[in-house]
């Protein structure tokens, strides 16, 4: 059983840092790209939430959406990498990945743009989602991050 | 409180990754972004703004429209004009559509100086709706029955032709001798000799004279032609144009007015010079089916494409033109082509070299249409170093070949599939979502934006300065001699086309080189199949 438990905690933090990995450059490359803007993304969304989307392309909104963005893409990227206040971190990459899944989602009958492969209601940035579910529900910086400090910290000061 | 080694490799075993992610994301940004402005800052392309004209001040300018048919409608909205009936069609068009912003466009319009005085339009039907839109309580519109009485009148400054194309010159020359003000649409003229006389009746009058090129206010053709001068492309030795159509609309079968009828039509009037042939609605209506009104996709179409490159190259008359093609997809009694292959030849231009003096020189233009097939192929000008794709937005890849970007390229710093340049002007509006596609992403990091992007029609802006030189003096940027050079192009590409053989331009001579026994203006109007073959389409 313990080791089953084991074996699942590594698993987890596995998960758990790449997916941190997969974010932190996402939100690093646009960090230190001034002309990088969300504007395309957000202009040719489809679907039911089309008209939320578009709403936030206007003059006013647009640097607001994309400074929120990097900070989101990095809040998730940092907490994960370095396991710490990770499912503060889970929370925000939820919503984050929900705001891109409805964006563009993979619903019959609206065109695909700037995919890879083919979808059916299912598409990666859903199967990630679900994926900071799972690391939500399970913490690993315990078990490998400095939450493991934190935590060792407050037992060596309970002794 | 201590930690042991395991504790440490445990804790911050995270930020050495983090680390690495960090520094491996920010050498990508910066070291494509120091890739493109070392691309950007040796093609130091401008995109243009919109050419600011001095304002069109004082009284307003009184207009008259001679011709108030599907192109006189959308020139006296450019105008500021809208018919109560288009309005409504386009409300309509916006409900069904939010994306359709024509309305909302014309509407944000700036208002440019003028009033509508007089119309002059042979079918009733046409001039009462004009009357019926525009006339005001402190503003009668006036009907002429005939363009001279308008011309003459002394009540109108400048006046907008957009008539079959057989009336261009004539009505052009009337205005120009009274010195009245003319805007007419393209082709300037409908044979080679009326050509002439129109220049010399341009030259001589005091009135400003525009073709009805507009595409000459499109930012990215004056953008396009900064990348040109700037040597981007190297020496082009090839253009391509089309024209791709299918549809009934695209291949002149417009609709005939039901309240069409010998009464309420001037037939006479509308064949002027033309042959007498009694009154027909398919020739009235279609009339651009006919060589005896129209000029086929030679004078209609190519005319365009000529003229859009030669605001950009200004590579004038071409030396020799061969055509072929035929009637191969609307059989239906109309004489002028419906297919054809235009190759006009330039031996002697150049848009510069990048290679060993002399290597390079000259240049074709070919022009391709069908009026059976709505594929779009773009306008491409092939130069040895880069390839441009020119639209409302241009694109320019480099040559995998080319010599002037050969170290760039070897340091794969550029790529012949990726372009170096992208210029949208409209990308940063919103009107664009309509029309942003997944290209859109894949090009963005060399794409420049009109920040203030807002959409504007391009006849509005063609016409505006036309009025503001009328005002203020100056030069239009599609005048008489760039009227007359695209009205001799396409007449030879026309030439061409029914004499089956080369038509050659004498330019120390400013003339078509004679071919014996050939009259180039009988021919131009000759009527091949006239009257002979029933007419399909009623």
């Amino acid at each position: 059983m313990n080791q089953n438990q084991n074996k699942l905690k590594a698993s987890v933090t596995l998960l758990r840092i790449f997916i941190g990995w997969h974010f932190l450059f996402e939100g690093v490359v646009k960090m230190y790209n001034p002309e990088w803007t969300s504007f395309g993304y957000l202009a040719t969304a489809q679907g039911p939430f089309e008209w939320f989307f578009t709403m936030l392309i206007g003059d006013a909104t647009i640097g607001w959406v994309d400074t929120l963005n990097i900070i989101a893409l990095m809040v998730v990227g940092v907490t994960f990498t370095l396991g710490i206040f990770e499912r503060i971190g889970a929370i925000v990459g939820i919503g984050l990945l929900a705001l891109y899944f409805f964006a563009h989602p993979p619903f019959p009958g609206l065109t695909q743009m700037n995919v890879e492969g083919n979808y059916w209601f299912v598409n990666k940035n859903l199967i990630e989602l679900v994926a900071c579910i799972v690391i939500y529900q399970l913490p690993t910086g315990a078990y490998f991050g400095l939450d493991y400090l934190r935590k060792n910290k407050l037992k060596i000061q309970e002794q | 409180m201590k930690w042991t080694r395991r504790d440490l490799l445990i804790g911050l075993g995270g930020l050495p990754i983090l680390g690495a992610v960090w520094w491996a994301g920010a050498a990508t940004s910066v070291g494509s972004r120091k890739k493109r402005s070392e691309i950007l800052e040796q093609l130091n392309i401008k995109p243009s703004l919109p050419p600011a004209v001095p304002g069109i001040g004082g009284d307003p300018v009184r207009i008259g429209v001679i011709g108030f048919g599907i192109r006189g409608e959308q020139l006296t909205r450019a105008l500021g004009f809208a018919t109560d009936e288009w309005k409504e069609e386009m409300r309509l068009a916006a409900e069904e559509d939010p994306n359709n912003k024509r309305l909302e466009d014309f509407e944000a319009q700036e208002r440019l100086n003028v009033k509508l005085v007089g119309i002059c339009d042979v079918f009733d039907v046409r001039a009462e709706k004009f009357i019926n839109s525009f006339s005001t309580d402190d503003n009668k519109i006036k009907r002429y029955l005939t363009y001279k009485d308008m011309i003459q009148s002394g009540e109108v400054d400048a006046v907008v032709i957009a008539t079959p194309d057989h009336w261009h010159a004539p009505m052009s020359i009337e205005a120009l001798n009274n010195n009245v003000h003319v805007y007419v649409e393209k082709p300037m003229t409908h044979t080679v000799a009326e050509t002439y006389t129109l220049r010399d009746a341009a030259e001589n009058s005091d009135a400003v004279f525009a073709v009805g090129h507009q595409h000459r206010q499109t930012l990215s053709f004056s953008t396009a032609r900064d990348i040109v001068d700037k040597g981007t492309l190297g020496h082009v030795s090839l253009i391509q144009t089309n024209t791709n159509r299918n549809d009934d609309n695209g291949a002149w079968n417009y609709d005939i007015h039901e309240k069409a009828s010998p009464e309420t039509i001037d037939w006479e009037q509308f064949l002027g010079s033309a042959p007498q042939v009694p009154f027909n609605k398919n020739h009235f209506f279609r009339w651009r089916k006919w060589w005896s009104y129209g000029s086929g996709l030679s004078g209609d179409l190519l005319s365009h494409d000529y003229d859009r490159l030669n605001c950009v190259l200004n590579m004038g008359i071409p030396a020799s033109v061969i055509s072929s093609g035929g009637i191969y997809t609307h059989n239906d009694g109309r004489n002028v082509p419906d297919v054809i292959q235009v190759n006009m030849e330039f031996p002697d231009f150049s848009t510069g070299s990048s290679q060993a003096k002399g290597k390079e020189n000259g240049m074709t233009f070919c022009y391709s249409a069908t009026l059976g097939n709505g594929f779009s192929r773009p306008t491409i000008l092939m130069g040895h170093d880069a390839t441009m794709e020119l639209g409302n937005r241009l694109t320019v890849w480099p040559d995998g070949a080319s010599t002037r970007y050969s170290e760039m390229l070897e340091a794969e710093k550029m790529r012949p599939n990726v372009p170096i340049y992208q210029y949208d002007p409209a990308a940063n509006a919103t009107d664009a979502v309509s029309s942003a596609t997944s290209q859109y992403f894949a090009d963005k990091g060399l794409m420049w934006t009109y920040i203030d992007g807002v959409r504007v029609d391009s006849t509005f802006l063609h016409m505006r300065e036309w009025l503001s030189v009328i005002k203020n003096g100056g030069k239009v940027s599609c005048g008489i001699r760039e009227g007359f050079e695209e009205a001799i192009s396409a007449h030879m590409a026309g030439l061409s086309w029914k004499l089956g053989r080369k038509i050659e331009w004498d330019p120390a001579a400013q003339a078509l080189k004679p071919i014996e026994g050939v009259d180039f203006d009988k021919v131009l109007l000759a009527n091949e199949n006239w009257n002979i073959q029933p007419e399909m389409v009623g």
